[in-house]
């Protein structure tokens, strides 16, 4: 069985339809590398993978370990193993970083039946994770992600990957923002993460990420669908030739 | 629930009020003259309604109806019941506790602070009762004849006298806990606490409810004077029965680079008015005066608070957080006031509410009078709900929606908790503060 089938799936935002009919089947162990140009739905089909409110499915469905996502509330598609890296990590003041990895693991433990983890086995794995990552312990005390720089922010997105250990990780423009050596440490981190039993989706405008982080398959989005599907040699003939040769056969 | 009583049944007219509890009130002479002219003032303007304007989003007369009578003295199983609910409070370890029960010094449950260096704590009856005493009618003329001052002045019946002496640093808190073993009955206090020049100490109150107390009245006075370079942390939670009335008067002056730092947090009471004057008396004070009001049901908490700039260089800052859900209403009502020549003021003053609910409402009135030149002042106002994006962004990474909101809500009042600067204290209104998010009442 399939990890992710994402199957003939229509959605709209405000009464526009954004996605027109997207086919995805994704299976353990595998990295799918989404490319397509700014505006081509890439973050709507990450969002509502991951149960952001504001999108209608009209048609289609989802299914994640053969069930069916859509019917999850958010926390539930956590639990299960869903974990979308944030092109945009919001900022939460008050909440110090720490209080919320502790009680977010613990949550979705909970929801899968699993016991609390005791506070030093929790400080253990965060500390290992963190040092890893180049994350100073001091970060982990302020809010969250609150006067993080934009490397820092998505290395916070990483850490809290590898501290869920989702079966499946959506990263949605990791790139984005990002110079070449916190790219380095972010992909390094991701990298770290791979394994057969966890899939993950790369989403990316630019190939650069794929260098670091490199893909079994490659799909090329536009205008809402999947117009190619290759190898990872697709994203090297992307990067010569552009997105346009797309457009028609999206249209 | 809601606590208006009915104002079509009459109640004891204002004059039975005070003439069945006068035998009740400490204090001859001075004293008694003092409380007679108080509920004259009273008396000729009743309650206050919409139409007085510092009343205009509270109107007691329709809310409150009428004066509760006076609660009976307590017995052995209201003073019982009032240690049980002592007993479950949290406190800060070491703190010094004085109890009052339905408005009456409870010594049985009290500390004993004759053995504590640097502090000295009498009930308010033996101090209006004690001769010698010069300045005792003064405790009872520290408002500015508006009614329910007046009204409080009238008819407090005990409270605790807090002397703190000069130099004194003192490491316990010393902590006043109301609690209410009545129902349909109405408690009258007033608490005096000067803190001596160079003194350092922490003031907490606390407003609790026995088991079965139910549709009670409290009506609260504190009167604090500190003298120079007195530095105050001053904790106040209101817990009372939901279903209860509460209207506090609280009255801080601070002489010259004396420093207070004072916490209010609002949820109890279905009804509440805490009215806080601060007059900055002296060169260089320094106020940090914070409050959170947490209403759901049809609860109406009102937090009115004047800042009285008389000295030139003092600073003042004023956070207030309101969180409403269902049909709770809070009001904000923050006036900043620089008087002539109390320049380099440095007042600013920042309320934000947020809304749980379509049907919940916030009144704002924050208020500016300067009549200095060289001055910083300003005041915000904000109002809105939960952000959702935030709130995705933490269910999204596994929080169910109620604990998401949770989390996001702690947050926004702990804006205002953050700034107790007692660790103890500042736990203690966390829990009281969790205690409503997870019932949202
Ligand atoms: N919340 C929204 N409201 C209205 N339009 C939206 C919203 N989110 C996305 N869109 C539109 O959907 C299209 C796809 O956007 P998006 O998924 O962000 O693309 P990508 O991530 O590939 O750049 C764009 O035309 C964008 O303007
Ligand atoms: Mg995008």
């Amino acid at each position: 069985m399939a990890l992710l089938e994402v199957k003939d799936l229509h959605v709209r935002v405000e009464e526009r339809e954004i996605l027109h009919g997207l086919t995805l089947t994704v299976n353990k162990g595998e990295v799918h590398a989404i490319m397509g140009p700014n505006g081509s739905g890439k973050s709507t089909l990450s969002h509502v993978i991951a149960g952001k409110p504001g999108y209608q499915v009209t048609d289609g469905e989802i299914l994640f370990k053969g069930e069916d996502l859509l019917a999850m509330a958010p926390d539930e598609r956590a639990a299960k193993g869903v974990f979308l890296a944030f092109q945009y990590p919001v900022e939460i003041p008050g909440v110090a970083t720490m209080t919320f990895l502790r009680t977010a693991l613990n949550a979705q433990r909970k929801a899968r039946g699993e016991s609390e983890l005791s506070t030093p086995d929790f400080l253990k794995k965060v500390r290992e994770v963190a040092a890893r990552l180049s994350i100073p312990q001091d970060m982990l005390r302020r809010g969250v992600n609150v006067g993080f720089s934009g490397g820092e922010k998505k290395r916070n997105e990483v850490l809290q990957m590898a501290l869920f250990e989702p079966s499946l990780c959506i990263l949605d423009e990791m790139d984005s923002g990002l110079d070449i050596d916190a790219l380095r440490v972010a992909a390094d981190g991701v990298n770290a993460l791979r394994s057969p039993e966890r899939a993950m989706v790369v989403i990316t405008h630019y190939q650069r990420l794929l260098d670091y982080i490199v893909p079994d398959v490659v799909h090329v989005m536009s205008k809402g669908r999947v117009v190619k599907s290759g190898g990872k040699d697709l994203a090297l003939e992307l990067e010569a030739s552009g997105y346009a040769q797309f457009e028609d056969a999206a249209a | 629930m809601n606590v208006a009583l009915k104002t079509s049944q009459p109640g004891p007219a204002p004059d039975r009020l005070f003439a069945v509890a006068r035998d009740r009130l400490p204090g001859a002479g001075p004293v008694a003259q003092a409380r007679a002219r108080a509920f004259e003032a009273f008396a000729q303007q009743g309650l206050p309604n919409r139409r007085i304007e510092q009343w205009k989003y509270t109107d007691l007369r329709a809310k409150l109806g009428e004066v509760a009578p006076l609660a009976p003295p307590p017995g052995d199983t209201a003073l019982a019941g009032a240690a049980a609910a002592v007993k479950k409070l949290a406190a800060s370890s070491g703190a010094l506790t004085f109890v009052l029960v339905d408005g009456v010094y409870a010594a049985s449950l009290s500390a004993n602070a004759t053995t504590v260096p640097g502090v000295r704590v009498r009930s308010l009856r033996e101090f209006l009762d004690d001769p010698a005493e010069a300045a005792r009618a003064e405790v009872l003329t520290s408002g500015a004849g508006e009614a329910m001052e007046s009204l409080n002045a009238a008819m407090a019946t005990d409270g605790l006298v807090i002397e703190v002496a000069a130099g004194a640093a003192l490491t316990s808190a010393i902590r006043l806990v109301h609690v209410a073993t009545r129902s349909a009955a109405s408690a009258f206090t007033r608490s005096v606490v000067t803190v001596g020049r160079g003194a350092q100490a922490t003031v907490v109150e606390q407003f609790v409810a026995a088991p079965g107390a139910a549709g009670y009245q409290s009506h609260d006075a504190l009167v604090v004077r500190l003298a120079e370079d007195a530095r105050l942390q001053h904790v106040r939670l209101m817990e009372e029965a939901l279903d209860a009335a509460n209207i506090s008067h609280a009255y801080f002056t601070l002489d010259a680079r004396a420093r207070l730092n004072s916490f209010n947090l609002t949820r109890g009471a279905g009804l509440s008015r805490y009215q806080g004057v601060v007059t900055l008396a002296g060169e260089g004070g320094e106020l940090a005066t914070n409050g959170v009001n947490l209403l759901g049901g049809q609860r109406h908490g009102d937090t009115t608070l004047l800042v009285d700039h008389q000295a030139p260089g003092c600073v003042s800052r004023e956070a207030f957080r309101s969180v409403l859900d269902q049909q709770g209403h809070s009001v904000f009502q923050g006036r900043i006031v620089v008087r002539p020549g109390a320049q380099q003021t440095d007042g600013k003053m920042m309320t934000r509410a947020l809304l749980l609910s379509d049907e919940a409402e916030i009144d704002n009135k924050p208020e500016l009078e300067i009549f200095a030149d060289d001055v910083s002042c300003g005041h915000g106002a904000t109002a809105g709900a939960l952000d959702q994006t935030l709130l995705f962004y933490l269910m999204a990474r596994g929080l169910p929606e109620v604990d998401a909101q949770a989390m996001l809500i702690e947050a926004f009042v702990g804006e205002a908790i953050e700034t107790i600067a007692d660790d103890a204290w500042r736990e203690v209104a966390f829990d009281a503060a969790r205690r409503w998010l997870s019932a949202r009442d």
